[in-house]
């Protein structure tokens, strides 16, 4: 990557950025080469330095709670939810709670589903909704994931509406749109185990925290997609509906969000594929379902089950995140005239007659009500012995410890402890050079005050092993996803099926990614990297493939024309044009990698997670919630350099 | 026709886009230019126009693109809050009415089409047209009847039940006209209706929009970017550029004595037996002799072009034919019809 000067205001004491570069390298290699004279407070700050910012949130967060009595209100709030959580809970798996109607008899979902599958896109998304539901139940987990969708079925909606009204208010009012933009960054970078705990401490143990977290995290893109659909609506649509004579309520009701119904949608998807994910880590709270059942297995290393709970959850992923984005695009059609109204409610129709028969049939017949232990199909004990026997075959077995052995003793271990080695300030001059380069003075000035605040929290250590895990696998995925997107993008066909295998990837919920890495590795450091590693490679892959087919055709064609080599095209023109996708996609997977070394650390890592996930155990949120902001810090820095060269160099490329 | 008071009438008005431009505009020495205030950072989209507008008149406002023909409209109809000057519609100035009420006038009194018809893409065809009278409050069963009454007019009967993405864009801006038409307005603005379509289909969209225009009589702005459309459907044309207007009159005055370079250079290439009309050239004199054949007043020199040429008197009487009464405007000069016909100049 290459920066450039031509900017004025990035001049900081009238000298220009790579001079400032130098300066702050030099800096930190002085500090780096004098370390062994250097007094210790140089090294870490000293213990008298650190501020005890996690007391202090504590106290903060004890006052509004109890002083402030806001915990009366939170758990009123718990109550209402708490109710919806019943309902959904009782219809889907048989809660005994009102209205004692459930549970709903598998068969007559997925034939619902099947029925809604058809509407929304024939025979394909029929099979695909129905059978996703025949699967669960067939394997025997329809009631851990009935739990799972119980809480899917209350969070997502709660988050789409949230979400929509702040959306519509940001739209609204300039202020309150600049005011929550930060939040929602520093929102968006926080991980998930910093959203558990305020949830378990202010909203009660069990689903109803699992559902707040879920709702929460899941509503920032869903204000983001609402502001961009509305901004987004034709003004001549906007005045003919001025001109109709609506009034302010009716502009917004009848004119503004039905035309901005696209991107209305695609928050749709994005709320519910972000609740999936989330719902499925609540297990860390104890929430029961899928999530839970995944964790209990792979802490026992009953791989067979894992992989058949992975299997449903892959599966019910793709089947709403397909569901959903046939629904984006879907156009009505008009019915010819004098159709008689049963034509027009087919497929209502169809659903509710389904719904009965299977209900029907579910009273007399017990398999197509539910199915019990005995008559599942799930083979895990085959298949763990399966996998087991695999992974001992002894080729197998040498790769997998040779590649642990190397990549601990040469690559993990020595950059472990070679940061580790850097003096604080020498680190934090580092970090901010690098930001300097990359976006400039604003973001140069973030790295600064961020990575201070890291030092000041007194989380250093913790932090750096964070930021290694996440720097070393995000490398080795551009070793593997850079490559890969290359030599894809060659070709019209392999662009787009690694582009759907990348596209369907990212709807995993990310606990997913862990069952390989455990499988293959066991439970240690390499099985964390290598989880991140796959998380992260499938954005570079992607973003390097978008980035190269979207260099425009003059270009290349001009390459041609002037006798480059394949070669020489793609290092001269191709990639330079590519280059600020590819750092979103860069971005991207660093964002991935801060949000699942987090979650691995229940494989037992030594960073910030281990100690975010030891609080969930307490009651200390002082504590959870300064870890959770050195990880969003951290994030946030990488993010907004980054993000900031591609806006320029785009710029500078005239993209 | 000319005894009324005219429906819409504007007075200097005035339409900055920029930071602060009613500061700006108190502040500015009255005759700034154009580029001079473009120089401090504003966009004079209407620079100190005044027009009227007069009931059942079709007004065209004709100029380039960016010239501020469609802020003018919007100026009309109060999408636009004007910066300076004041216009008053039907008497009432619409800058000192309440929301409420402006919603009110929109309601009862305003039709618009737009360039892309601007329609919702999730209704259907009976929807979008019933949609503001939805927006009133009508109950369902008036609405349908009355919005299949206008998709009958437009010529789109049949096509209720359609959305508008299964239309050609013919048939969209159809529905964009016959939505404008639902409430019954007596002010008809549309913005370049015809621009966004095929050549072949304006001309016949054009056509159609005559033939209602004769069946309805309402009073028209009318924007277009082109000058042939404009002589095809205009009582009057205003030329703008840079936000002011050059001219403002019949299209056989526009054609016969432009008033400014720039209006002249649109003029150039018309060939303007095709656009003026025999009752342009009636001059009340008294040696016309009332005997003889008579031409109609509203026939161009061009197809009288025959007539022109066998008949050998100096003035030819020409007489306006309004339904019942005939009556005898004046004479005209056949050299100087003659003239136009070749264009010798
Ligand atoms: N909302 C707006 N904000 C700023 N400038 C505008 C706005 N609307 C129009 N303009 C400017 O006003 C001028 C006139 O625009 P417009 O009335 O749309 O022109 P026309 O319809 O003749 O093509 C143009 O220079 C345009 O850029
Ligand atoms: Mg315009």
């Amino acid at each position: 990557m290459q920066s450039f000067e031509t900017n004025k205001d990035d001049l900081i004491f009238g000298l220009s950025r790579s001079i400032n570069v130098q300066i702050l390298l030099a800096v930190a290699v002085i500090l780096m080469a004098t370390r062994p004279i250097l007094p210790e407070a140089f090294i870490r700050l000293p213990d008298w330095a650190i501020l005890s910012w996690d007391v202090w949130l504590s106290n903060f967060f004890n006052f509004v709670k109890d002083d402030l009595g806001l915990i009366y209100f939170t758990r009123t709030l718990t109550a209402g939810l708490e109710n919806l959580l019943d309902v959904t809970g009782n219809l889907l798996f048989g809660k005994r709670r009102w209205p004692h109607l459930g549970p709903i008899p598998w068969t007559s979902i997925a034939a619902v589903a099947a029925v809604i599958g058809y509407w929304l896109g024939g025979w394909r998304m029929a099979l695909l909704a129905g059978g996703t539901f025949v699967w669960t139940a067939l394997i025997g987990q329809w009631k851990i994931a009935m739990q799972t969708m119980s809480v899917l079925a209350v969070a997502a909606p709660m988050a789409f509406f949230i979400g929509l009204f702040l959306g519509i208010l940001a739209w609204k009012y300039d202020w309150f749109d600049k005011t929550i933009r930060p939040i929602l960054s520093v929102l968006q970078t926080l991980p998930f185990f910093t959203y558990l705990l305020p949830a378990v401490i202010f909203f009660k143990v069990g689903p109803t925290a699992g559902a707040v977290a879920t709702i929460v995290y899941a509503i920032p893109p869903m204000i983001l997609m609402t502001t961009v659909g509305l901004k987004k609506v034709s003004p001549e649509i906007v005045e003919a509906g001025k001109m109709s004579g609506s009034s302010r309520w009716q502009m917004l009701r009848y004119v503004y969000i039905p035309a901005a119904r696209t991107e209305i949608l695609v928050g749709v998807n994005q709320v519910i594929m972000l609740c999936l994910a989330m719902v499925v880590l609540t297990a860390f709270i104890g929430m029961p379902g899928l999530g839970a059942k995944l964790l209990l297995m792979m802490n026992s290393f009953k791989l067979g089950r894992s992989f058949e709970i992975g299997i449903t959850i892959v599966l019910l992923a793709i089947m709403l995140d397909r569901c959903t984005k046939v629904w984006v695009v879907k156009q009505p059609e008009h019915f010819e005239k004098e159709t008689p109204w049963w034509k027009k409610n087919a497929f209502l129709l169809a659903g509710i007659g389904a719904f009965i028969l299977f209900f029907l049939l579910a009273q007399f017949i017990q398999i197509a009500d539910h199915i019990t232990r005995k008559q599942d199909f799930s083979m895990g004990k085959e298949i763990d012995v399966l996998i087991k026997t695999f992974l001992d075959f002894d080729p197998i077995q040498a790769t997998t410890t040779w590649l642990r052995w190397f990549l601990n003793v040469w690559v993990l271990i020595p950059f472990r402890n070679s940061l580790l080695w850097i003096p604080t300030p020498a680190f934090i001059i580092l970090v901010t050079a690098f930001s300097l380069w990359l976006g400039g003075r604003r973001p140069a000035i973030y790295a600064l005050i961020f990575f201070s605040i890291v030092a000041l929290t007194g989380w250093w250590d913790r932090a750096v092993i964070t930021l290694y895990t996440v720097l070393s696998a995000v490398i080795l995925a551009m070793l593997i996803g850079i490559p890969m997107g290359i030599s894809a993008s060659r070709s019209e066909k392999w662009s787009n099926r690694i582009l759907l295998v990348c596209d369907t990837a990212q709807t995993f919920p990310s606990f997913i990614y862990l069952i390989p890495a455990i499988m293959l590795f066991g439970v240690n450091d390499v099985a964390v990297v290598f989880s991140i590693l796959i998380f992260s490679t499938v954005p570079l892959t992607r973003y390097t493939i978008e980035g190269l087919r979207t260099v425009p055709v003059e270009m290349t064609e001009a390459a041609d024309m002037a006798g480059a080599t394949r070669r020489q095209k793609l290092i001269n023109v191709q990639l330079p044009l590519a280059l600020p996708t590819m750092a979103v996609g860069f971005n991207q997977a660093i964002m991935f990698a801060f949000f699942m070394v987090i979650i691995a650390a229940f494989i037992g890592t030594q960073d910030l997670g281990q100690e975010l996930q030891r609080t969930l155990a307490g009651t200390d949120l002082g504590k959870n919630f300064v870890l959770g902001i050195c990880v969003s810090l951290m994030a946030l820095t990488f993010d907004l350099a980054i993000l900031k060269w591609a806006e320029d160099r785009k710029k500078a490329l005239g993209l | 026709m000319t005894d009324q008071p005219p429906v819409i009438s504007c007075k200097n008005v005035w339409k900055l886009f920029g930071k602060n431009p009613e500061k700006y505009l108190e502040n500015m020495p009255k005759d700034h230019s154009y580029d001079a205030i473009s120089a401090d950072g504003y966009i004079a989209g209407v620079k100190d126009v005044s027009i009227e507008v007069n009931r059942g008149e079709m007004l065209v406002i004709m100029g380039l693109s960016g010239s501020g023909k469609s802020t003018l409209v919007r100026c009309f109809s109060r999408l636009h809050d004007i910066t300076g000057g004041s216009i008053a519609v039907e008497g009432q100035d619409i800058m000192a009415l309440s929301e409420k009420e402006l919603i009110e006038l929109r309601r009862s009194k305003m039709g618009m089409v737009f360039q892309s018809f601007g329609l919702l893409p999730h209704r259907t065809i009976l929807d979008n047209v019933a949609f503001p009278l939805e927006m009133r409050g009508q109950d369902r069963h008036t609405r349908r009847e009355r919005a299949l009454e206008v998709i009958k007019l437009v010529g789109l009967e049949g096509r209720e039940d359609y959305f508008p993405r299964e239309l050609s864009g013919g048939q969209q801006q159809r529905v964009g006209i016959a939505r404008s038409l639902a409430i019954e307005p007596d002010i008809w603005f549309l913005d370049e209706p015809f621009s966004a379509l095929d050549p072949l289909i304006r001309r016949e969209m054009q056509d159609e929009f005559l033939r209602l225009q004769d069946l309805l009589g309402k009073t028209i702005a009318f924007i277009t970017h082109d000058f042939d459309e404009a002589l095809r459907l205009a009582d009057r044309i205003a030329i703008m550029k840079d936000g002011s207007i050059e001219q403002c009159d019949t299209p056989d005055r526009i054609v016969l004595d432009p008033k400014t370079e720039y209006v002249a250079k649109f003029t150039r290439e018309v060939e303007k037996s095709k656009v003026v009309k025999a009752k342009a050239l009636a001059k009340h004199s008294q040696n016309i002799e009332n005997s003889g054949p008579s031409v109609p007043a509203n026939s161009t020199i061009k197809e009288l072009a025959r007539f022109l040429m066998s008949d050998s008197r100096d003035a030819i009487p020409v007489v306006q034919n309004d339904g019942e009464k005939e009556m005898l405007l004046g004479g005209m000069d056949r050299k100087e019809a003659l003239d136009i016909l070749f264009g010798s100049d």
